[in-house]
Formats: C-alpha cells, sequence, structure tokens
C-alpha cells in the first residue's frame, strides 16, 4: 500500500513538473514582452533600467535556464505580477479567490454525490419501472444541458421569475457577513452545478449496481431469507460503490470547467471568474497562474481518488 | 435458430447489415435522426423559406417579443432571431464539422503511429496525451484561446487542438490488438511499410471507433464552441453562432426582459446537441458485437 502511494505520488509530481513546462511553452508562444509579467506597470523604467532587470530575472539565459528558474520562483510562490490588476501579485490573486471556487464546488459535488447515489439505487432497484424511465430521462436532459445553459436558466427561473435567490455575487454588498447570506447566494449556484454530476453518477450508479445485483453471491443471500432492503444496502452497495467512486475523482476536472461558466453567470468571486476575466483582458500571468494551481489541484484529486479506491478495493494490491 | 433464419431471410448476415439492423431498431436513435434531419435541411435552406436575412436591422422592431413579423422576435438592434438562430447553427455546426474532422485525423495518426511505431515513440506520446488530459477541457480551451484570440478560424484550431487525445488513445487500443494479428504479421512480412499498414488494414478495422467518435465529439464541439462564445472567446459579433447568441444574456436587462433572445438558441443548441448524442449512442450500441447477446 505505502509503495502504492508513493509510485503514484512519483507520477503525480511528474506530471505537475511536465504541467508547469506545457504552461511556460504557452506562456513564451502569447503575444507580448515576457518581461511585462514580472514588473510592476506603475512604476515607470528607463530602458538601462528594463535591460538591469531582464538581467537580474535573467531573461537573458536560454529558455531552459529561463524555466528553471521560473519554476524556483513558482515553487517559492512567486508567480508573478497581473498585467491590468495595478500590480496586484498573482499569487495574492488566486489566493483570495480560491477559497470561493473551492466552497462553491464542494456544496455543489456533495449535492452531486448524494442526489446521484440515491437516484441510482431507486433506478437500478425499480429498474425498468416509471420512476427508472423518468429519472433516466431526467439524467440524459442533465448531461445533455451544458453548464451555461442551465445557470442562465436556473438563474431566469429561480431569481427573475420566483425571487427566491439572489441573482449573483457571493454576499449582499455593504450588509454585515452572516452565515445565512452565504447560503442564499450560494445554494443555487452549487444546485446548478451538481445538475450535470447527479445525473452523470446516477447513471454509473445504476449501471454498476445492477451488474452486481445480478451477480451469484447476491442470489445466495437472497436465497438464505436476506430482506431485499439489506442485500441492496449491505451485499450489493458496497462493490457498486467502486466504480462510483473512481468517476467521483476523475470528473473534478469537469467540475472545475462548470464551476467557471457557473461563477461568470452568477458573478461568483472565484478561480473561474478571475480566469475569465484574465483571457478577455489577456493578463497572461494570471492566466498562466491560476491555470498552474488548477492542474495541481485536479492531479492532487486524481491521486487522492487512486488511493482512496485501493484502500477500499482489496482486490488492488500493489500493482 | 428461428431468429438467426429470419434474420438471414432479411438481407445479408454481415457484420455492416447487423450493424444496420440494431441500429434501425433503436427507437432514440431514429428519434435522433428524425430531429436532425429536418433541423439540418432548415439550417441549410433557410434563405429559401425565410424573409429575414441573419444581419437585417429592422428598427421599427427593437427588442421585440414574437409575432407574425418575427416569428421568435427580434434582438437589441433589431434583427431577427429566428434568421439568427438558423444562421448560427450553420456557423456552430460548421465549427464543430471541421474541427471534428481535422481531431479525427490527427487522432487516427497519433493513436496509430504509437501503436505501429516502436516502445519509445508509443511511450513518449501516450505520456503526452496523459499531460493534455490533465488539465479540465475548459481550462485548455480558455488557455489556447488567449494565445488564438477569438474568430472562426481560431475556434476551429482551439477544438481540434482539443478533442483528440481521447480518440488517440481508443485507436492505440485497437491497433495494438490489430498489430499481433496474423494478416498484419504477413503483410509485414511481406514487406508492407507504415502508410500501406495503416492505411489498408489500421483504417478499416477502426473505422466503427472513428464513426462513432466524430458522431459524438460533434455534439461535445458544439457544446465547446457554445462554451467559448458564450464567454465572448469565441466566434465574435455580428457573426451569429448559438454560444454568441447566448452571451447577449449575461446581460441582466436581456436576461430578465427579453427571454426570447436567448431561450431560443438555448433550446435550439440542447435539441441538437440530444439528437446528435441520441444517434452516437445508437451507433456505438450498433457498432458493438456484444449488444446483441444482452
Amino acid at each position: 500500500m505505502l509503495n502504492f502511494c508513493l509510485r503514484r505520488l512519483a507520477v503525480g509530481i511528474g506530471m505537475l513538473i511536465a504541467l508547469s513546462l506545457l504552461i511556460f511553452i504557452l506562456l513564451r508562444l502569447a503575444p507580448g514582452d515576457p518581461i511585462d509579467a514580472y514588473i510592476n506597470p506603475n512604476v515607470a523604467m528607463s530602458q538601462e533600467e528594463m535591460a538591469a532587470v531582464r538581467a537580474r530575472l535573467g531573461l537573458d539565459q536560454p529558455l531552459p535556464v529561463q524555466y528553471l528558474a521560473w519554476l524556483g520562483g513558482a515553487l517559492r510562490g512567486d508567480l508573478g505580477f497581473s498585467l491590468q490588476r495595478n500590480g496586484e501579485t498573482v499569487l495574492g490573486l488566486v489566493a483570495q479567490r480560491i477559497g470561493p471556487t473551492l466552497l462553491l464546488m464542494g456544496t455543489g459535488l456533495a449535492i452531486a454525490i448524494v442526489v446521484g447515489i440515491g437516484a441510482g439505487i431507486i433506478g437500478a432497484v425499480r429498474r425498468n419501472s416509471a420512476t427508472d424511465l423518468g429519472l433516466s430521462v431526467a439524467a440524459f436532459l442533465g448531461i445533455s444541458s451544458p453548464a451555461f445553459l442551465t445557470a442562465l436558466v436556473g438563474l431566469y427561473v429561480f431569481s427573475v421569475l420566483l425571487r427566491w435567490a439572489p441573482s449573483g455575487g457571493m454576499l449582499t454588498p455593504g450588509a454585515p457577513f452572516s452565515l445565512g447570506d452565504l447560503a442564499s447566494h450560494l445554494i443555487l449556484p452549487a444546485l446548478l452545478l451538481s445538475i450535470g454530476h447527479a445525473a452523470l453518477i446516477m447513471r454509473y450508479m445504476r449501471a454498476s449496481l445492477l451488474e452486481v445485483l445480478n451477480q451469484d453471491y447476491v442470489r445466495s443471500a437472497r436465497a438464505k431469507g436476506v430482506k431485499e432492503f439489506w442485500v441492496v444496502v449491505k451485499h450489493a452497495l458496497r462493490n457498486a460503490l467502486l466504480p462510483v467512486v473512481t468517476l467521483i475523482g476523475s470528473t473534478i476536472g469537469i467540475a472545475v470547467g462548470g464551476a467557471i461558466f457557473l461563477e461568470s453567470v452568477f458573478n461568483w468571486p472565484g478561480m473561474g471568474l478571475l480566469l475569465v476575466n484574465a483571457v478577455e483582458t489577456r493578463d497572461y500571468p494570471v492566466i498562466m497562474g491560476a491555470t498552474l494551481v488548477v492542474g495541481a489541484c485536479v492531479i492532487l484529486a486524481n491521486l487522492l481518488t487512486d488511493i482512496a479506491y485501493a484502500a477500499i478495493d482489496p482486490r488492488i494490491q500493489v500493482a | 435458430m428461428a431468429i438467426a433464419e429470419t434474420s438471414r431471410s432479411r438481407g445479408g448476415n454481415g457484420p455492416l447489415a447487423r450493424a444496420f439492423r440494431r441500429f434501425a431498431a433503436n427507437g432514440a436513435a431514429l428519434a435522433g435522426i428524425a430531429i436532425l434531419v429536418p433541423m439540418l435541411v432548415l439550417i441549410v435552406c433557410y434563405p429559401l423559406i425565410l424573409g429575414h436575412k441573419p444581419n437585417d436591422i429592422d428598427l421599427l422592431a427593437l427588442n421585440k417579443g414574437p409575432s407574425v413579423a418575427h416569428w421568435l422576435g427580434t434582438d437589441g438592434v433589431g434583427r431577427d432571431i429566428l434568421a439568427r438562430v438558423l444562421q448560427g447553427g450553420r456557423i456552430s455546426l460548421l465549427v464543430a464539422v471541421v474541427s471534428v474532422a481535422i481531431s479525427v485525423v490527427i487522432g487516427f495518426l497519433v493513436g496509430s503511429i504509437s501503436a505501429m511505431a516502436g516502445r519509445f515513440t508509443d511511450a513518449a506520446i501516450m505520456r503526452f496525451v496523459d499531460l493534455a488530459m490533465t488539465l479540465p477541457p475548459v481550462i485548455s480551451l480558455l488557455v489556447l484561446a488567449s494565445i488564438t484570440g477569438a474568430g472562426i478560424v481560431p475556434t476551429i484550431i482551439v477544438i481540434s487542438l482539443l478533442s483528440w487525445p481521447v480518440l488517440a488513445r481508443m485507436v492505440r487500443a485497437r491497433l495494438m490488438e490489430l498489430r499481433e494479428r496474423d494478416f498484419v504479421v504477413a503483410s509485414r512480412g511481406m514487406g508492407a511499410g507504415l502508410g500501406h499498414l495503416l492505411w489498408r488494414h489500421g483504417l478499416p478495422n477502426s473505422i466503427d471507433i472513428l464513426v462513432v467518435y466524430a458522431t459524438l465529439q460533434i455534439a461535445a464541439a458544439i457544446l465547446l464552441e457554445a462554451g467559448l462564445s458564450f464567454l465572448g472567446l469565441g466566434v465574435p459579433p455580428p457573426e451569429a453562432s448559438w454560444g454568441n447568441m447566448l452571451n447577449a444574456a449575461r446581460s441582466t436587462v436581456v436576461l430578465e426582459q427579453y427571454p426570447w433572445q436567448w431561450l431560443f438558441p438555448g433550446a435550439a443548441l440542447v435539441i441538437t446537441v440530444l439528437a446528435i448524442n441520441f444517434v452516437g449512442d445508437g451507433l456505438r450500441d450498433a457498432f458493438d458485437p456484444r449488444s446483441e447477446l444482452n
């Protein structure tokens, strides 16, 4: 087990380094002078000073040396300055945006896991019934509707027509902070974010549980006279959950994508909105810094999923 | 036995004939076709039927709801929504089909070269594919779009660059298996080059993967284009696309007061994507020989 974890960790670190290399190359492909990323745009500089900064930052060095220097800076948390936001550091921007995104994604994923697994169990236990058919159609719709459209329709229906929820932002401006205020702003985007995921998890859960319910040991349990409820919950569900755990881990990336659209529709002050604004204004240091952080989070999530999977499935020993 | 007899009597029992029969028995896939064909006809022929052009401005009808003159209403500068939805369909489908065609070619070539050419090339290519699949697609889309800028051609390039890795994996898996088969070994023994192997053996034996992938990927590409244009980074106005029509709804006034301006392109988008997914799933089941056993 330890061996397995260490090996996966090594692969994860390798991926992260490769990702940073890719991001560095993209940064250099982008139009504009890379030195803009490192100097505070509010301070006027002469040519000589620019040359001095260039030399100090090593931008006159060959590219591989520059990459190592950039990597060193990134490891120490120095991702450069924003080009558009009055010289704020990229790290500071990312740090203040990552909390709201984690809150939104975490809530959305939690809802999706509960709803998706519940609906999947119902669909499998009552397969081919009207309930199952209804759930399957809903799941297909959920998977086929893009996040930006569910976000718009949800905003229109619940905020504009029904006036149940505020139409955007994370807190009411000017009002003192309260958990209730935060929750009322959070619930609608989190629900909308969970739709696509719940649909995906439900389909996997249903298929996986159906397969397990057909196996011999389940028939044995039934033949022993175990109540149907306990057959499903105690005997079948445990094994059926395994592929779903992997699915949940591997869809974190999709959740990040969905969160970007929800944040930009609901004006949620997270990483997604930061990234979209940065792309609109071609703020390359912010784009690259945010991408690197998101990539690191996705790699970490996949790593944790793999380890969790190995922990709950005794068949995966040291692969 | 009786089933085998009847199926033989209905025109051949080859793999293709059986796949076709399976497809024809799939209700959802046929429904998808029934939605897609009229939609395509409308999108292609709409200038013949419709009096309005997508960029014609009717100053007497700004932000008007659906009426006899403008069936789906007009937008803020008096352009006909129906005409724009249909023109948007042209652009969205054009972007999707062209970018999928490019990514299928890239995916097939990369996957097959990875399978056929040596262990080192294979490992290098597959690690790159792993890497390309690490980042969430929307993030890669944004990063690439920030470098290429907005426009129809950049959008096509960005989407094609993003969609090939999964296909390359599938083609590689298929060809790894094919590589060991006797007829391929024989062909190699007789001195066939890489080009011959790919063209005469690789392509015909992975055509099912390509067709299914391309169909489902067209739906995905429509969504990618719409997402990119929705954020204002894809197809730029005044050209219409479903995504940039939805972009109008980022303004609160349009979202609240003029819902027809974004609901109709949104509906067209979802219906099209659903129909294509139905057809794609139907094709996948039809090509899968195991599906008859269930």
